[in-house]
């Protein structure tokens, strides 16, 4: 009993009231997208409005079992969790029907589960604890393999159910990871192959002339050039150097632009030849000034000439022909609106046609004659942006940012690693899916098709990201019991 | 516990998190408050804007009689973008098409060179004009083939067979009319020829808009805020023409056969009776799914029936053209009615005169009698009496004038007030003209262009000036301006003739002899005071037009008549009963002399003249 008392006070309220704000906004806005002109109530069984709110009920209650769990439990069987998602997951692949090519459904009578929902939560557990064991180290690779292996088995699994946007989620740790010690360098390389991936894709397309390379390529290896550059003339004040380099690598391409003039000169080989020599010239500076940052700068560039080199490759080969299209149209490389671009373009249609103060709940023209698919799902915010127009939308950001910022803070005053890493997991994955979520549905990301965290409709997603942030609250309300 | 270290990569991880959530802020923002694409997006979306076409003005004649009216029509038109799953054999089956039928439409309708307006989102007009009858199998199908409708449209109907020259038609519109009026678009119809054309923008009214809400699959949700904003369409006006239908059906019936033209003009007026160009057509046969065939078939008739004869066709009036001279010559001071010329019948020089009577003639026998000689004198010393040759200034000053009082009946130009539609000028010489024909070789004076005198040579009239010419005639001085449609604005625009009332008794009287004892004696009726002028035209293609001018009654002129029947032989024979009967039916409202009604119109005179 008394144990209840202060579940009362040590309970953070603050992320309840966020919780329980956003989803009823997910749930209006479910009700506005799939209403339709002969539409029933609110509450109505057969509708989605009416579904969602028996699956908000029930997330009620399994937040409520969770604070009563006690909280050394989750803990405790984390990997038991872990373990037994796993199990869920392998079996899924082999008795999940197949819908619209995923296989990642577990159909139970009535009910369909879908376990990479619940995947999040058991790897957050699991790396939880495994990463505030007592003497982990983030730096010692046999720790970092097993760390791996948390991460990589349900990534694969989910993969080979065909659910590629649930496991990219699984990027999502690599926050977290920065926070418990990883070195920053990683999420800046992160950032950088990325941004070399788009540009020599985005202009792979234009050729500077036939068999002479293409302006993607050339972008890319100044692009690296650049950031070599900057690093010696801005951070380590090796002024001359970078004078050196810029020189050389003006005259080589002087050289081979004049030599284009008698010889056909592909000027990708050129971009290769000029980021290997400046590599080399600086791991030269590196032996002889002791900078040792240098080797990080020539390994750096070496790699993305590598990136940069198969990035055509990998886009063809490894990434299958719908996720090509979407990247293509995201970079504006394709215009397909009837096709592949239908969807973003839709999307942009309803949310720009909101205006500042929207068209009014249940006004919007283009989610209620169903133009946007998947409107109740992953394209739930354009029905917030439609209706309630910019300031709306900008109220569910700040809510989100309001609520992250809080999941912040949480995290850093818990005193148990094991509750800190968790909550940065939560954080990071929420932070996740609503960075892919609303980029795409405003036409800055890929279609990936997840979910809006509370806003989406659909049981599992919900039950799944209550479940994440009610053992955190369950956690954190620990705080003070510990203390007693 | 607590990592110290690593704690200051909070304040990162929040930054990133506060950068991503401010850029989507930014995103937002330039999406819903500074693009304004995206709301035409959402309106072309959700819209669709149905036209709703306004019925077309009905068009009575004189008495009210309704000459044209609607009956439903249907067009099929589809929008691209909402086709799919389409069975294109049982759709052809339902249209009662075939297939390569179906695939050249589609061809030509994609065809953004053909088909300017063309969009996947709109709906394109795939055929048009259908009647009920066509589209019975296909309306309940209609649901088997998403992306395509029935839209409601209007067809002409005509109530009587006749008057297709007057009427004119309708037609879709051409890309030249489109682009000049953007009143149009592709697939609209619009008056062709005639008061259709004329008066297009009364009688097609206005269309209205209607916004239905259309879902993502095409299927219509309802009307958008219950049809507030939705613009009603307006019916485009009825019209009473001045023709006379029962008038007009007689004389198409008596010209049944021949080649020519009538025109009646109520002289008081200027108001147009009856206007017949033969050959003619059934208007009706320019209307829905057969239109472009037949008028192709009509469009290659050797015997051109789609020109209307009445305003484009040129003729030299010959003699009708004598009581204009008369009245011309009097007031220059030519002639007067004292003025006597001797005539030496077939052997008279430098014209011979075709017909006998006694000499000297005066001018009353002169008209009466269509005497050639005559009328040369007249003409003669009417413009060469002070001087002769093209270069005396008194010469070129009284031809000059006789060309002025010609024009002042209306010949030589076109009727530019009024509303009819494709008139041709007729010509009345100029000294200009002449001079440039002949001043290099020799000069010109009256005996260069003595035809003249008598309606030949170089002067042309179209039916319609002649007929107006009589108007002003039997005004004694005046005309207003020939019209089709009874408003009372027209009525004001009264023409003066540049002769003076003094010289008209005599012509009247002329006239009148030529039916009292000259050449139009045989259609003489005793209840109606008849005034004519019969004309027997020398052509360069075959016998001679036979041409009539006239008006009736005498005293108080009702009716003002020009006849021309092209290749029939002597004006006497083959217009002026023409006139006869029509005068008869329109001033006492029956026929009486049904036998000769039934000779002229059985009357052949051009055996390829199609009978309707």
């Amino acid at each position: 009993m008394s144990k209840n008392v202060s579940m009362k006070y040590a309970l953070d309220w603050t992320t309840i009231l966020y919780f329980v704000v956003l989803v009823l906004m997910g749930w209006i806005s479910i009700y506005g997208a799939s209403y339709n002109f002969d539409q029933a109530g609110l509450l109505d069984w057969d509708q989605r409005a009416g579904k969602q709110f028996v699956w908000i009920l029930t997330a009620f209650a399994i937040a409520g079992m969770l604070l009563l769990v006690d909280y050394k439990m989750y803990s405790f069987f984390a990997y038991f969790i872990y373990a037994f998602t796993i199990i869920l997951l392998i079996v899924t692949i082999f008795v999940a029907p197949d819908i619209k090519g995923s296989r990642s459904w577990l159909v139970i009578g009535p009910v369909s589960f879908q376990p990479a929902e619940l995947a999040k939560m058991a790897t957050s557990l699991a790396l939880a604890r495994f990463m505030s064991s007592y003497n982990y180290k983030l730096k010692n690779w046999n720790d970092l393999l097993p760390l791996g292996m948390f991460l990589l088995l349900p990534f694969s699994l989910i993969i080979l159910q065909n659910e590629t946007g649930s496991a990219l989620v699984f990027i999502a740790f690599l926050l977290m990871l920065y926070r418990e010690g990883m070195n920053g360098i990683i999420l800046m390389l992160v950032v950088l192959a990325i941004f070399l991936f788009v540009i020599v894709i985005r202009f792979s397309m234009y050729p500077i002339a036939l068999h002479q390379g293409s302006w993607g390529f050339a972008m890319g290896m100044g692009f690296i050039l650049a950031i070599q550059l900057v690093y010696a003339f801005f951070v380590s004040r090796h002024r001359k150097e970078a004078g050196i380099v810029l020189l050389g690598s003006i005259i080589a391409v002087g050289i081979a632009s004049l030599a284009n003039i008698w010889y056909v000169i592909n000027f990708n080989y050129v971009g290769i030849a000029v980021v290997l020599l400046s590599s080399i010239y600086w791991i030269f500076v590196a032996l002889f000034s002791r900078h040792k940052q240098f080797w990080m700068i020539a390994l750096i560039s070496f790699s993305s000439v590598l990136f940069c080199y198969s990035a055509d490759y990998l886009f063809e080969k490894v990434l299958e022909p719908h996720q090509q299209i979407r990247i293509k149209v995201l970079l504006s490389m394709e215009d397909d609106l009837s096709g592949a671009g239908y969807n973003v373009n839709q999307s942009k249609i309803a949310i720009g046609s909101g205006g500042f103060w929207g068209k009014g709940f249940l006004n919007g023209t283009q989610t209620k004659l169903k133009y946007v698919p998947e409107q109740d799902t992953d394209f739930i915010f354009c029905t917030v942006g439609e209706e309630h127009g910019f300031w709306g939308s900008t109220l569910v950001l700040v809510i989100f940012w309001l609520l992250l910022m809080r999941i912040i803070r949480i995290a850093e005053r818990q005193r148990e690693s094991f509750n800190r890493i968790y909550a940065y997991c939560v954080a990071s994955i929420l932070f996740f899916h609503l960075m892919i979520n609303i980029g795409m549905v405003l036409g800055i990301m890929p279609v990936i098709g997840i979910p809006l965290p509370f806003f989406s409709y659909g049981g599992s997603s919900l039950w799944g990201f209550t479940v994440l942030l009610f053992i955190l609250l369950r956690l954190d309300a620990s705080r003070l019991e510990r203390l007693r | 516990m607590i990592n110290d270290s690593l704690q200051n990569r909070q304040r990162t991880i929040a930054i990133i998190i506060t950068v991503v959530i401010v850029i989507y802020i930014l995103r937002l923002f330039s999406i819903q408050i500074l693009e304004t694409r995206y709301k035409e997006g959402a309106d072309s979306n959700a819209f669709l804007k149905k036209t709703l076409y306004p019925p077309r003005g009905l068009l009575f004649d004189r008495h009210r009689t309704l000459l044209v009216y609607n009956k439903p029509a249907y067009d099929i038109t589809f929008i691209i973008r909402e086709i799919h799953d389409l069975d294109t054999l049982s759709f052809c089956r339902a249209l009662h098409i075939d297939k390569a039928y179906f695939l050249k439409k589609m061809g030509e309708i994609k065809d953004r060179r053909k088909n300017l307006g063309y969009s996947t989102y709109t709906p394109q007009i795939f055929m048009t004009q259908l009647g009920i009858e066509d589209i019975a199998t296909i309306q309940q199908s209609m649901y088997k083939y998403p992306g395509f409708y029935i839209q409601n449209r209007t067809l002409r109907e005509y109530a009587f067979p006749n008057a297709a020259h007057v009427l004119g038609n309708i037609g879709e519109v051409t890309q030249r009319r489109i682009e000049k009026d953007g009143y149009y678009k592709s697939g609209d119809y619009a008056g062709r020829d005639g008061i259709e054309y004329t008066y297009e923008k009364a009688l097609r009214g206005e269309k209205g808009m209607e916004i239905l809400l259309r879902d993502a699959r095409g299927r219509i949700q309802g009307k958008y805020e219950n049809g507030k904003n939705d613009i009603p369409a307006k019916a485009g006006h009825n019209l009473m023409l001045t023709l006379d239908m029962k008038l007009q059906v007689l004389a198409e019936e008596l010209m049944v056969g021949k080649v020519g033209s009538v025109v009646a003009i109520e002289p008081k007026t200027g108001e147009i009776l009856v206007m017949v160009s033969n050959p003619s057509f059934n208007p009706a046969i320019l209307v829905g799914r057969q239109r472009s065939k037949n008028y192709l078939s009509l469009l290659r008739d050797p015997t051109k029936p789609l020109m209307n004869r009445a305003t484009q066709a040129q003729y030299s009036p010959g003699s009708s053209f004598k009581p204009l001279q008369a009245l011309v010559c009097q007031q220059m001071g030519g002639i007067s009615e004292n003025t006597y010329f001797s005539c030496n019948g077939p052997q008279s020089s430098p014209i011979r005169c075709t017909h006998h009577h006694g000499s000297p003639v005066s001018l009353l026998s002169a008209i009466e009698q269509s005497c050639n000689p005559y009328f040369w004198n007249a003409y003669k010393a009417t413009i060469e009496k002070d001087g002769y040759g093209e270069k005396n200034l008194v010469f070129r000053t009284n031809y000059d004038e006789w060309v002025d009082r010609m024009k002042s009946f209306g010949l030589g130009e076109k009727f530019i007030d009024g509303d009819l539609y494709e008139q041709s000028r007729g010509y009345i010489p100029t000294q200009k003209f002449y001079n440039k024909v002949y001043k290099a070789v020799t000069g010109w004076r009256a005996i260069t262009i003595r035809s003249n005198s008598i309606g030949q040579g170089e002067v042309l009239v179209t039916p319609l000036q002649l007929a107006n010419s009589m108007a002003a005639i039997a005004n004694q001085g005046y005309y207003i301006t020939p019209h089709l449609l009874r408003t009372d604005s027209l009525r004001k625009k009264i023409h003066q003739v540049k002769v003076d009332k003094e010289y008209f008794p005599i012509v009247f009287e002329g006239m009148s002899r030529v039916f009292e004892s000259g050449t139009a004696r045989g259609s003489r009726i005793d209840s109606i005071a008849m005034c004519g002028k019969t004309g027997t035209v020398q052509n360069n293609h075959g016998k001679d037009h036979a041409l009539f001018v006239g008006f009736a009654p005498r005293e108080n002129p009702k009716i003002a008549v020009a006849i021309v029947v092209e290749n029939a032989g002597f004006g006497s024979t083959y217009a002026a009963p023409i006139f006869s009967l029509m005068a008869e039916l329109y001033l006492t409202g029956k026929i009486t002399r049904e036998e000769l009604k039934l000779r002229i119109s059985t009357l052949v005179t051009n055996a390829d003249v199609k009978k309707r």
